[in-house]
């Protein structure tokens, strides 16, 4: 007895714990109220057909059923999963190249370069669609600058043509995102112990091994990190489509967070929009969830 | 997660649920309350009304717009000292989306500006938020003062199923249409005149491309253009009757209509032949306009709204006519209507003043002071008669006047259904790009009106 009493005595000080709900308490009535509360009524305003005014009439899962039938809702899941590639897959490939060249070569005005490259991340989304619908545009910088090099014949329509107005805006996402990735590989550069890289070269590795066997594993949590950001980014991904296309050509870019807001708050479909949230969050935490246990490992 | 945790998760999610799961959304929100006045209890004075504040949310933010909103609203409260006029004024997307909060919270505006048509005014109708005016009307003479066609437009049936017939909730300040605007220099020095008939105006179209230049400046990256192109190319095909009949959901029209099919096979060969933009869906309205007014292109079809800012940079080279009729000397008929319609709200405590400020926005002297702000006003005062007829304002007046003696205009399609914006834009913009044949295009059209009009 007195050893087990003994123990819980050296257990950390606040006891008895369940005053540490009171101290949280304030916080989580604030999550409860703000948060909690407004999700579950999202998900109870799904379960209706409601023009935001009138009474609803209920339809059960109807709303639900309509993501996997109707082409209109199925649509925007899949660019969303598409936008991934862009926002997620290629903003890590890209910051961890830079990262792995920029802790290699040592040059003058680092600090610079890395605040250029960073640069993206700190705008406002606004601001960055509305530059990129101009370079974008039919006689914008882009076509512009094909034609001074002589590949006129390239030019097009990029947020007006239906195959390529996809990639054109997942391409905003990638400059966006890819300067995040970058400061964070870098930061989890500077915690790899020297001695790793030298023990490296000493076995006769080139850069292409080093990166493969130190650098690459040793980043782990921050490739985690930055898988996570970016894949909530790119799925809630709502101004940069809003403004560039809003949603077209035709609905080819239309993405789950816009026709959110374009269902519940122009075309009067309020419980289809409160479906789509729906599934948009579940998607977004089980990707999340499948991400941490896949690269990061299961060390909770 | 501990038992615990996961306990008290539980408690708070059944505790939301409880909050929130005891009657269907909407319940709770106004309904009824669009009782009507009977006429002899208005009193049309307001002075006599006390101390009184009337809250007031209109979309007038452009410049002139703008201006004669401020001048009148200035102009009544000196009239009528004891009013107060709070005016709440935002972006056409920014009302339109944040209307439906106000009204179903329970202190709404007394006076809003609602858009035409089943998305908005007829959903409002249906929820029991706004109020019928046809007393007013009476009282007023704004069935007098008003052609029929634009107070239909304001018009919601009984059971809030159809819109351009039933009771009046809303009058309209202005004007507006659709119309070939054109380049004066870029024409005389093609030879050209402005079109007689439509089909000159058509063949007019290959001239110009084959002299090089851009036939029509269209932009229809923001989606909405589009509908403007097609609704003037429709209404020349089909004629004015059809649309309305098609809009309105008469039951007499569908999209599936082989005029309504050969409209949209002459835009997509408008696209396909160069005669508009070259990659027109990837280029903004307001950049189109810019471009237009820069010189490129010689014609421009779209609404009156833009007619000041095409005049600033243009000047005398800016004309404007409505789209030619069929044949010479036939009747006009083209998209259009008037302005949103300012509407008194159920709730409010003040209808009679809120009736006599609409009275005083839409008067003689008002329209006055729309014209003079550089305005189309729906029904023209005496200062309309003194603009220069060969100005592209005098040109606008004269078209308007034409149009309205013709009763030659047909309604927005995008009115049709709630959702049919949405469709629409999308449909235009596949059919533009050339990714749907125009049969594919009037069934997709046709999918969407005949869900809505036989569930509603």
């Amino acid at each position: 007895m007195t050893a087990v009493r003994g123990r819980y005595a050296r257990r950390a000080p606040g006891e008895p714990r369940a005053i540490g709900y009171l101290y949280v308490a304030p916080a989580l009535v604030l999550f409860g109220l703000l948060i909690l509360v407004p999700f579950v009524q999202g998900i109870w305003y799904s379960l209706y057909d409601w023009d935001g005014l009138s009474v609803a009439t209920w339809t059960g899962l109807g709303n639900y059923v309509a993501l996997f039938t109707d082409p209109s809702l199925r649509g925007p899941f899949l660019h969303a999963l598409v936008l991934l590639i862009f926002y997620a897959l290629l903003p890590i490939l890209v910051g961890l190249l830079l990262a792995a060249a920029m802790s290699r070569v040592r040059i003058h005005g680092m600090t610079f370069f890395r605040t250029v490259l960073f640069l993206p991340q700190v705008l406002a989304m606004v601001v960055v669609a509305l530059s990129w619908r101009w370079i974008y545009a039919p006689d914008g910088l882009l076509n512009s600058v094909l034609q001074a090099v002589g590949l006129g014949s390239l030019a097009k329509p990029w947020l007006g043509d239906f195959n390529l107005a996809l990639p054109a805006v997942g391409l905003v996402g990638t400059w966006v995102e890819f300067g995040l990735c970058m400061v964070l590989f870098l930061a989890g550069c500077q915690k790899i112990p020297r001695e790793l890289y030298e023990a490296a070269r000493l076995d006769g590795a080139g850069p292409l091994r080093e990166f493969l066997a130190v650098t690459l594993p040793a980043l782990r949590p921050e490739i985690a990190v930055a898988a996570t950001l970016t894949i909530v980014a790119g799925l809630r991904n709502f101004d940069l489509v809003y403004i560039t296309t809003g949603g077209g050509p035709g609905n080819a870019t239309a993405v789950p967070a816009y026709e959110v807001y374009h269902r519940a708050f122009e075309t009067g479909q309020v419980g289809s929009a409160a479906a789509v949230g729906v599934s948009l969050a579940v998607l977004i935490f089980v990707l999340t969830v499948a991400v941490s246990r896949a690269i990061e490992g299961r060390r909770s | 997660m501990s038992s615990r945790s996961l306990r008290l998760g539980t408690l708070f999610a059944a505790a939301a649920v409880l909050v929130a799961a005891c009657a269907p959304p909407g319940s709770g929100g106004a309904g009824g309350g669009s009782s009507e006045r009977p006429a002899g209890s208005i009193s049309t004075d307001p002075a006599k009304a006390g101390q009184v504040t009337l809250n007031v949310w209109d979309q007038e933010v452009r410049g002139g717009q703008n201006a004669q909103v401020t001048q009148l609203n200035k102009e009544f409260q000196a009239k009528y000292p004891n009013v107060k006029i709070v005016r709440t004024s935002k972006s056409f997307q920014d009302l339109k989306t944040t209307l439906r909060l106000a009204l179903s919270g329970s202190n709404p505006p007394d006076v809003v500006e609602a858009n035409q048509g089943y998305p908005d005014m007829v959903t409002f109708v249906k929820a029991g938020m706004l109020t019928p005016i046809d007393s007013y009307a009476g009282v007023y003479g704004w069935d007098k003062r008003y052609p029929k066609t634009l107070l239909d437009l304001n018009r919601v049936s009984a059971d809030a199923k159809h819109f351009g017939t039933g009771k009046l909730y809303g009058i309209s300040q202005m004007g507006e249409f659709i119309g070939l605007y054109y380049n004066k220099a870029s024409l005389a020095a093609l030879g050209l005149k402005p079109p007689s008939t439509w089909s000159e105006f058509t063949s007019q179209l290959a001239t110009i491309k084959a002299k090089g230049q851009l036939p029509i400046q269209f932009g229809n990256l923001d989606k909405y253009p589009a509908i403007h192109t097609y609704g003037v190319i429709l209404d020349q095909l089909a004629g004015k009757q059809f649309t309305r009949d098609l809009v309105f959901g008469t039951g007499k029209a569908s999209w599936i209509d082989p005029r309504a099919v050969q409209a949209a096979t002459t835009l997509q060969t408008w696209a396909k032949s160069g005669f508009l933009s070259p990659g027109a869906n990837g280029l903004g309205y307001d950049d189109a306009t810019k471009q237009f007014a820069a010189g490129k292109g010689v014609y421009l079809m779209t609404g009156t709204w833009v007619a000041a800012d095409l005049k600033g940079p243009m000047g005398a080279k800016l004309g404007l006519v409505p789209p030619p009729p069929a044949t010479t000397g036939g009747s006009i008929a083209t998209t259009g209507g008037e302005s949103l319609a300012w509407s008194i709200t159920s709730k409010s405590k003040h209808p009679d003043v809120a009736a006599a400020y609409l009275n005083f926005l839409t008067n003689q002297h008002a329209a006055d002071v729309m014209t003079q702000t550089g305005n189309l006003p729906a029904v023209l005062g005496p200062a309309a008669a003194a603009l220069p007829p060969a100005s592209a304002e005098g040109q606008m007046v004269a078209g308007w006047k034409q149009i309205s003696a013709a009763d030659g205009l047909a309604p927005y399609l995008d009115y049709s259904t709630p959702t049919f914006y949405d469709t629409l834009t999308a449909a235009l913009q596949s059919l533009i790009g050339g990714q749907t044949t125009p049969q594919q295009f009037a069934q997709t059209l046709q999918a969407d009106y005949g869900k809505f009009h036989q569930s509603g």
